[in-house]
C-alpha cells in the first residue's frame, strides 16, 4: 500500500466517486439536489465535516479504545456537523434555509462515518486529510453534476449562487419555449437521472 | 479493568471537549447569526405582519427587560401613529422551538397579524404553518389577552392537517406573547409615546 499522497486524493474524484463507484450517502444526494446551488453548498458542507473528522479521527487513532470507537467517531462527527451548521447560519443564511435539515443529517451520512472507519482509522494525519478532501471533492461534483442535470431540465435554469439581491447563473437555458420537464426536480426523478448517469459512467469505464 | 478506565476516560475527554468548543463558537456566532435571521426570515414576516405601516420597524426598535430576559419589540406606525409593536414568542414544535412574530394594536390589545419565523418542523406537513397564510390568518383580530387552543383541545384555531403539534405550538407561542404583553404594557405604552413624538 505505498500511495502517494496525490494518489490518496485524486482516487477520490473518479475511481471511488462516492455516489455513483459506492452509492453511499444518496440521502443528501437525492434530497437537494434540485439546483446546482444546493449541490455545492450541500457537497461543500460536507467535505469539510469529512476533512476535519478525518483529521482527528486519524490523530486519536492509537489513543481511541476499539471497543467504542464508534461512539467516538460519532462525537467527532457532530461536533463538526453543528461547526458547520453555525457558521452557515452565520454567514450563509439563505443557503442554510435552503439545505435545511439536510446539514443536520450529514451526522448519519454514511461516507463521512465510512470514511472515519475504514480509512482514518488505519491511516497517517497527511493521508487522512487527502482522503477526505478527495472524497468530498469528488461528492460536491457529483452533487454539482447531477443537480445541473436536474435543474436544467425539471427548471429550465442553472443556478450557481444566489446573493441577496441577484442570482449569478443562467436563466432559461433552452429558450423561453421550453417547458420544463417538472419531474427531473421531483424525488422520483433523482433515481431515474442518478440510474442514467451511474450507467454512463459505467459505460465509461468498460471499453 | 484498565480498559474499562481507558474508555471511559476518552469519551469523557472528547464529549466535554466537544461541548466546550461548541459552545464556545455558538457565543461567538449568535450576534452574527441574529442579525442574519433580522435580516432573511424575521425582517420579512415583521414586514408582512405590519403591511401599510409608514415607518421601517427593523429600525424602530427597543428593548425591554422582563425579569432576566431581554426582550426586543418592533414598533408599526399607521397613519403617523405608533401604535402597534411586534415582539416574538416561542412554542415547542414537533423538531424543536418555533418562532412567532406576534403584532398587536396596543390600544385594542388585538393581534394585527402572526407569522411564523424560524422552525425544524417537517417538510410538508408541520413547515406549512409557516407557508399557509389561511392558518396565521386565524389568529388575526382575536385579543391577545385569551388563551389560544386549538379546535381540538376545545379552542377556536383550526389545526393544520397532520401537524397538531405545531399547532398546538403556535397557539403555546401566541399565548406565551399574550402572557409577555401583558406584564410589559404599562413599559410599552411609555415607550411607544416616544415614538410618536
Amino acid at each position: 500500500m505505498a500511495k502517494t499522497f496525490t494518489q490518496e486524493f485524486t482516487k477520490g474524484l473518479w475511481e471511488e466517486i462516492a455516489p455513483f463507484r459506492l452509492v453511499l450517502g444518496l440521502c443528501p444526494v437525492l434530497g437537494v439536489t434540485t439546483t446546482v446551488e444546493n449541490g455545492i453548498g450541500m457537497g461543500l458542507a460536507t467535505t469539510f465535516v469529512l476533512v476535519f473528522s478525518n483529521l482527528l479521527v486519524a490523530s486519536l487513532r492509537n489513543i481511541i479504545p476499539s471497543k467504542v470507537r464508534i461512539a467516538c467517531y460519532i462525537i467527532i462527527i457532530a461536533t463538526f456537523v453543528v461547526v458547520i451548521e453555525l457558521l452557515m447560519q452565520a454567514f450563509t443564511y439563505p443557503l442554510f434555509l435552503k439545505l435545511g435539515v439536510f446539514i443536520p443529517l450529514i451526522v448519519v451520512n454514511c461516507i463521512v462515518l465510512g470514511r472515519a472507519e475504514a480509512f482514518a482509522s488505519k491511516n497517517s494525519i497527511s493521508f487522512s486529510i487527502a482522503d477526505g478532501l478527495g472524497i468530498g471533492i469528488g461528492f460536491t461534483l457529483s452533487l454539482a453534476a447531477l443537480g445541473a442535470v436536474r435543474e436544467l431540465i425539471g427548471a429550465n435554469n442553472l443556478t450557481l449562487w444566489t446573493t441577496p439581491t441577484s442570482v449569478i447563473g443562467l436563466q432559461e437555458v433552452f429558450g423561453a419555449n421550453f417547458e420544463p420537464f417538472a419531474f427531473m426536480v421531483q424525488a422520483p426523478g433523482a433515481f431515474v437521472c442518478l440510474g442514467l448517469m451511474l450507467c454512463g459512467m459505467n459505460l465509461l469505464g468498460s471499453k | 479493568m484498565r480498559e474499562l478506565v481507558t474508555m471511559v476516560v476518552v469519551l469523557t475527554v472528547l464529549s466535554a471537549f466537544s461541548g466546550g468548543l461548541l459552545s464556545g463558537l455558538r457565543n461567538a456566532t449568535a450576534a452574527r447569526i441574529e442579525v442574519q435571521q433580522l435580516k432573511f426570515v424575521k425582517g420579512p414576516a415583521i414586514k408582512a405582519i405590519l403591511t401599510g405601516a409608514t415607518n421601517d420597524p427593523i429600525t424602530d426598535r427597543f428593548a425591554l427587560k422582563d425579569g432576566d430576559i431581554e426582550r426586543k419589540f418592533f414598533v408599526g406606525k399607521f397613519d403617523d401613529k405608533a401604535n402597534t409593536v411586534v415582539l416574538e414568542s416561542f412554542g415547542k414544535g414537533y423538531g424543536g422551538d418555533i418562532g412567532l412574530m406576534v403584532g398587536v394594536n396596543i390600544e385594542e390589545d388585538k393581534i394585527v397579524g402572526v407569522s411564523v419565523t424560524t422552525h425544524s418542523e417537517t417538510p410538508g406537513l408541520g413547515a406549512t404553518a409557516k407557508d399557509d397564510p389561511g392558518f396565521a390568518a386565524q389568529f388575526k383580530g382575536l385579543s391577545l389577552n385569551e388563551t389560544f387552543k386549538v379546535t381540538n383541545d376545545g379552542g377556536k384555531i383550526n389545526a393544520l392537517s397532520g401537524a397538531t403539534i405545531t399547532s398546538r405550538a403556535v397557539c403555546v407561542a401566541a399565548t406565551g406573547a399574550g402572557s409577555v404583553y401583558q406584564k410589559l404594557k404599562p413599559q410599552l405604552v411609555e415607550k411607544l409615546k416616544e415614538f410618536n413624538q
